[in-house]
Formats: C-alpha cells, sequence, structure tokens
C-alpha cells in the first residue's frame, strides 16, 4: 500500500517520512485510517482466536481442552477485544480515510490528536490481552465486568481497568476530532443535509461515544476504588448495591451497541445506491431516523436487567421503549429495501456484503424485538438465545459492513481492483459458515442452555457441534479475506478514479489510490 | 469556512467544549449514584428494607396470614456461621414480630460483621417494617463467639392482598476495616 502511495507524492514539497518512523509520527488522516484498519483486522484474529478456544471447548460435552477459568477468561477478552479492539478501531478506520475525503477536507480537524488516538490503542490492547499470563489470569467475569464475581479477580483486576480507561480515552478523542472536522471543515456548499450518511452517522455516533464512553470509565472506576480505597459503591457489607453497577454499565452499554452499528448503517447506505445505480430512497428520513436511534439508545438500558427486581413500570416503560427503536430501524431497513426496488442492481462483493447484512441484520433485530418482551425475557435472560441474538447483529450485521466497505473502498485505497472471485468466495462461505455458527444456538438457548458455562448437559450436543463446525468454517474463511486484501494492495487491475458504475461521492472525484494529499483546494460542491 | 486563522480559532473551542462534556458526562456517572437510591426510596425497590426504626404499628386484626420465611447466608466463604432459628413464620399484618438468628464467628480473631437486608419480592419491601434490628449495627464478635441477633418486625397492613409469602433475608458481611 505504501509503495503506491508514493508514487504520487512526487509533486508536493515533502513526502512522508521512510520506514517505520513515517508510521509513528504520522498525522496523515489516511495513514491513520490504515493503521486503525490493520489493528482491527489484527484484532479479529486475536478475538476470533479467542471464540475458537470457547467453541472447541463446547464441541462436545464435557471439559475437553481448557479449564472452566481460562474457558471464561477466553469469553471475557474475547468479547473486550472484538468491542472495544476489533469493531470500534475498524469503523474508525474508515472513519479517518473517507470522512475528509467525503467533505471535501484536506484532512482531520486535529491530526495530532489523531496520531495520538490511535497509538494508545496497541498499548491498551496489550495490556488487556497480557492479563491472561499474569497470577491468577486475565478477567474471568465476563466482559459487563459485573461485580461481586468481577472483584475477584487476581492482579489482572487493575490492569484490564485501565486497559479499559485507555481504550475509552482514545475513542473520545478520536470522537472530538471527527466532530470537529465534520463541523468545521466542509468544503463551501458542502452544507449539512448534503453530507453523505456515513458521515451522518459517524456524527451521531461520536456524540454517543462522548456521552456514554466517561460513564464507562465512571463505573470501572468505582470498581477501582472499591476494590483498593474502601469505597463501597458495589460493596453490600458497606452499604452499597452490586445493582447499581449494571444500571451505570447498561446506561453505558446499549449506547455502546449503537455506535458499533450507526457507522455499519452509514457504510450500508453508500454501497446499496451504488450497486443500485440509483440515489438513496430518503435521505432525510434515514437523517432523522439515526438521531433517533441514538437518543431512545440513552432510555432503553435496563431491559439488559429485566431480571433483576424491578417494579412492573419500569419493565413495561424499558418494554415498550426498547420496541419504539424498532420503528427507526425498520424506517431503515425499508429505505434500503425501497432504494434497490427496481434499480439496475449487480451483485459485486460489496453489495453481497450488503444485502446480507440486510438480511441477517434483521433476523438479529426480530431476535432483539423478542427480548424486548419482559415477561418472554425472563426465559432468554442469559442462555444462548442472547448470544445468538447479539452475535447476528455484530457478525452478520456490523462486521459484514465493515467487510462490505473494506471491499468498496480498496480501489480507492490501492488503486487496484480486488479480485472479485476470492471475493464472491469469501462472501458466501462467510454467510454459509455465520449462518451454521449462530443459528443453532437460537435453538440452544430456547432449550434452555446458559451462556458463559464451558460445559452442558448432553441433549445441546448435536446443536453446539454443528456451532463449532461452523465457528471454524467462519474463522477460517477470513484468512481467505487477509489474501484477497494483499494480493489488491500488491497489484491488480487498475482502478478508475470512478471504480464503480455510478457511484456518488467526493471521494470518487480524486484519483486511485487516494494522492497522499486530496482537496487541499476546498472542491465546488453544487 | 473562514480563513485558517479562524478555522483553528473555531477547532479550538469547538474541541475544549466537546472535551468538557466528555468530563461532564464522568461526573454524570457519579451522580447516577445518588440518583439511584433515590429512585430506589421513591419506587421503593432495591429489596432493601429501610434502615430507619419504624413507629410501633397500630394494632388492628386483619385476620390475614402471610408466611414470612427466614434466610440467613454468607458470601464468599466469610468465616461466619448464620441462620435463623425458625425457618417460617406465620405472620398476621399489623402484629409485632420477633424473629431470631444465630451467629457464630469461626475465627480465633476479633470480628465485625454487618448483616444487608433483601427482601423477595423487592416490590413488597417497604411493607416490612422494622423497629428494631440487628442490621441497624455493626455487630462485634469475639473470637469463637456465639451470639443470638434479633429483628423485631411487623408488617404493614397495607401489603397488597396478592402477597401471601415475603422471604426476608439477611448476607452477613464481615465489615471491611476502612469503615472502622
Amino acid at each position: 500500500m505504501s509503495a503506491t502511495t508514493h508514487a504520487h507524492t512526487h509533486d508536493h514539497d515533502h513526502g512522508p517520512p521512510k520506514g517505520l518512523m513515517r508510521w509513528v509520527t504520522t498525522t496523515n488522516h489516511k495513514d491513520i485510517g490504515t493503521l486503525y484498519l490493520i489493528f482491527a483486522l489484527v484484532m479479529l484474529f486475536v478475538g476470533g482466536g479467542m471464540a475458537l478456544v470457547v467453541r472447541a471447548e463446547l464441541f462436545q460435552p464435557g471439559i475437553q481442552f481448557v479449564n472452566p477459568d481460562f474457558f471464561n477468561q477466553m469469553t471475557t477478552i474475547h468479547a473486550l477485544v472484538m468491542v472495544f479492539g476489533m469493531i470500534m478501531p475498524a469503523f474508525a478506520g474508515f472513519a479517518n480515510w473517507m470522512i475528509p475525503m467525503m467533505i471535501g477536507a484536506p484532512d482531520m480537524a486535529l491530526p495530532r490528536l489523531n496520531n495520538w488516538s490511535f497509538w494508545l490503542l496497541p498499548f491498551a490492547a496489550t495490556m488487556l490481552i497480557g492479563t491472561i499470563f499474569m497470577p491468577g489470569g486475565g478477567p474471568a467475569a465476563g466482559w459487563t465486568l459485573y461485580p461481586p464475581l468481577s472483584l475477584q479477580a487476581g492482579d489482572s483486576f487493575p490492569f484490564s481497568i485501565f486497559a479499559i480507561h485507555l481504550l475509552g480515552i482514545s475513542s473520545i478523542m478520536a470522537s472530538i476530532n471527527i466532530i470537529v472536522t465534520i463541523l468545521n471543515m466542509r468544503a463551501p456548499g458542502m452544507t449539512l443535509m448534503k453530507m453523505p450518511l456515513f458521515v451522518w452517522t459517524w456524527l451521531i455516533t461520536a456524540y454517543l461515544l462522548i456521552g456514554a464512553m466517561p460513564v464507562l470509565a465512571g463505573g470501572v472506576t468505582m470498581l477501582l476504588t472499591d476494590q483498593f480505597f474502601g469505597t463501597s459503591f458495589f460493596q453490600a457489607a458497606g452499604g452499597g448495591d452490586p445493582v447499581l453497577y449494571q444500571h451505570i454499565f447498561w446506561f453505558f452499554g446499549h449506547p455502546e451497541v449503537y455506535i458499533i452499528i450507526l457507522p455499519a448503517f452509514g457504510i450500508i447506505s453508500q454501497i446499496i445506491p451504488t450497486f443500485s445505480r440509483k440515489p438513496l430512497f430518503g435521505y432525510d428520513s434515514m437523517v432523522y431516523a439515526t438521531a433517533a436511534i441514538g437518543f431512545l439508545s440513552y432510555i432503553v438500558w435496563a431491559h439488559h436487567m429485566f431480571t433483576v427486581g424491578m417494579p412492573l413500570a419500569g419493565e413495561l416503560f424499558f418494554m415498550l421503549s426498547t420496541m419504539l427503536i424498532s420503528v427507526p430501524t425498520g424506517v431503515k431497513i425499508f429505505n434500503w429495501l425501497s432504494t434497490m426496488w427496481r434499480g439496475s442492481l449487480t451483485f459485486e462483493t460489496p453489495m453481497l456484503f450488503a444485502v446480507g447484512f440486510l438480511f441477517m441484520f434483521s433476523i438479529g433485530g426480530f431476535t432483539g424485538l423478542m427480548m424486548a418482551l419482559a415477561p418472554v425475557d425472563f426465559q432468554y435472560h442469559d442462555t444462548y438465545f442472547i448470544v445468538a441474538h447479539f452475535h447476528y447483529v455484530l457478525v452478520p450485521g456490523a462486521l459484514f459492513a465493515a467487510l462490505g466497505g473494506a471491499y468498496y473502498w480498496l480501489p480507492k485505497w490501492t488503486g487496484h481492483m480486488y479480485d472479485e472471485t476470492l471475493g464472491k468466495w469469501h462472501f458466501w462461505l462467510s454467510t454459509i459458515f455465520v449462518n451454521l455458527l449462530f443459528f443453532p444456538q437460537h435453538f440452544l438457548g430456547l432449550a434452555g442452555m446458559p451462556r458463559r458455562i464451558p460445559d452442558y448437559a448432553t441433549q445441546f450436543a448435536d446443536w453446539n457441534m454443528w456451532s463449532s463446525i461452523g465457528g471454524f468454517g467462519f474463522g477460517l474463511s477470513q484468512l481467505l479475506f487477509v489474501w484477497v486484501v494483499i494480493k489488491c494492495a500488491r497489484g491488480g487491475a487498475r482502478a478508475t478514479a470512478r471504480v464503480w458504475d455510478q457511484p456518488n461521492g467526493l471521494e470518487w472525484t480524486v484519483p486511485s489510490p487516494a494522492p497522499y494529499h486530496t482537496f487541499e483546494q476546498a472542491p465546488d460542491v453544487k | 469556512m473562514g480563513t485558517a486563522d479562524e478555522i483553528r480559532r473555531s477547532n479550538r473551542s469547538l474541541t475544549l467544549r466537546l472535551a468538557a462534556g466528555a468530563v461532564a458526562m464522568f461526573g454524570f456517572g457519579y451522580l447516577l449514584v445518588p440518583f439511584y437510591y433515590l429512585m430506589c426510596d421513591v419506587i421503593g425497590i432495591g429489596g432493601r428494607t429501610a434502615d430507619a426504626v419504624a413507629a410501633a404499628p397500630q394494632s388492628v386484626a386483619t385476620g390475614r396470614h402471610v408466611t414470612v420465611e427466614l434466610v440467613g447466608s454468607v458470601n464468599e466463604s466469610a468465616p461466619w456461621e448464620f441462620r435463623p432459628k425458625i425457618a417460617t413464620l406465620d405472620v398476621e399484618p399489623g402484629r409485632l414480630y420477633t424473629a431470631t438468628f444465630s451467629a457464630r464467628n469461626l475465627t480465633d480473631l476479633p470480628l465485625t460483621g454487618q448483616a444487608i437486608p433483601s427482601v423477595a419480592p423487592a416490590t413488597s419491601a417497604r411493607y416490612l417494617k422494622k423497629t428494631d434490628c440487628f442490621c441497624f449495627r455493626a455487630q462485634p464478635f469475639a473470637p469463637t463467639e456465639t451470639r443470638d441477633l434479633t429483628v423485631q418486625f411487623y408488617l404493614d397492613p397495607e401489603l397488597p392482598q396478592y402477597v401471601d409469602r415475603l422471604t426476608l433475608s439477611y448476607t452477613m458481611f464481615v465489615k471491611p476495616a476502612a469503615e472502622g
């Protein structure tokens, strides 16, 4: 990738420094975007490896490969790595690469802060993953870190808390940068309601991050002071209440869900119009729906804790407000479908991932509606049904959108077309295996299999076996993606500036690969 | 868009405002703590009984019978033996009862215990009134001491009719040293 960008810097008075220091000191939004994306890809395999340890252990009933405590560390760190180390940095990478190009800005508004936001991540991730090798092992109480269980961790406890602090600081700084860029750096004529939807979804995501991340930081700081400084926020013995932690955590946790999915919505909203050869249907309603989802995300948190012992009024409020979210989400789904309606559709790999997203994210949305029903949730709570639900919205949902976005913009980033045949293979293998992996977990959950348990009753054996086969198949299929990316970075058919037949947006007006500096002269936006 | 200088100034002020917003939200996380207890008090949830001493009951013969189950437990293998002397009581709302728990310090060291109450169903907690309770105070124990602990309580006759059974449980903790 770097070789091709060098070739285009000769007409500037300064090029990027050579070698490793280029990447350490860079303040270029494209370099930092690349760093984010590569980091996310590495973390996909780190977190995925942990998931495969879990699936290997669950292949058969009984304890086969790992002891239960290590199993719990794997589920916990897998989730933390995937949420904070993989999917959020992946979308931050897209934001860095694409937002300045989409709004006609020369770079992000705060380039040095940008460098710092990224470089906190590898250190935070190393700290978090390194806890596995500490005496007593890493955090094992689930990614939600509920006390009192999370307080019984060994030496790793403060390390995992500080790692979460660093990850949070990184994403707050990135959000500030994104908001300032979008609000202050748009090219003349690029009004807010002309911005591509990906920019809009990130603007709202960034506000959600600034609202939610500090609350998590506060919650885990309370855990820390409870453990080491004698406070009693959550210690019942000192008059605290562990349930309070759940409220604080999910006050962050539910906006976090939309922090992950809104940029995915944005990417899908860029891909579908291009391959339908029609403008996005209902642009204004898409913007308002995104804002509505952002607002609602702050008032539904207790639906994660229906079984905690709430009064009826509370259960009703959180149940109804949760179901309300399906209205703006439905607006989005139907707008995407209407965009495709009577379009001249072609199914290149990005479009395949986008259509796959539409189908499978909706499955996850429907199971979400099932669990929004408080009385029904009492049966599903903490079973494999919830595991199936959130993996459907996160893997064939958020991850598929990220993969689709990568295929969509790879020609713009590298200047080469990716291998379409391999891309299609990647999509179909991923889709088949991801359904084999997660669909049986619905049945397991309805039959009563609890989550976060390394062993299970023999009646669950068959579906667990299929799920594990799906897991290994899905994991191995992602190696194909790595190969496609490497192949595309090294060479291939030259991409034109427009890349696709009828793409929309400023990023398609600059050459492919995008020069190191773009839009130093603001473009004219009509 | 104005001049480069104007943009830099406006970037700076927006950055500072957003950073202030992040700091404020950190504070808001802590604000959720008193807000949580306020909500629990207002709605009467959390399964906690009031820490305050209740007034003696206005004696009313309601003729109603409610089973009160008593549970004593310890957490995290804390060094206590702690159990109720009688597991269930047949209670008539409006009348005062005394329940006795037996506690023993299993260590050779002096230990201070603190019992934390919980009522199930949680929404009935506010109808269980205590005129006196061992849980109102920290309980110092001499090494290996065994002692009886009592709670005097009554059920408010306002207790909803559909409740015919409730559980009053105590968990005995070792009081954290920092709390004295």
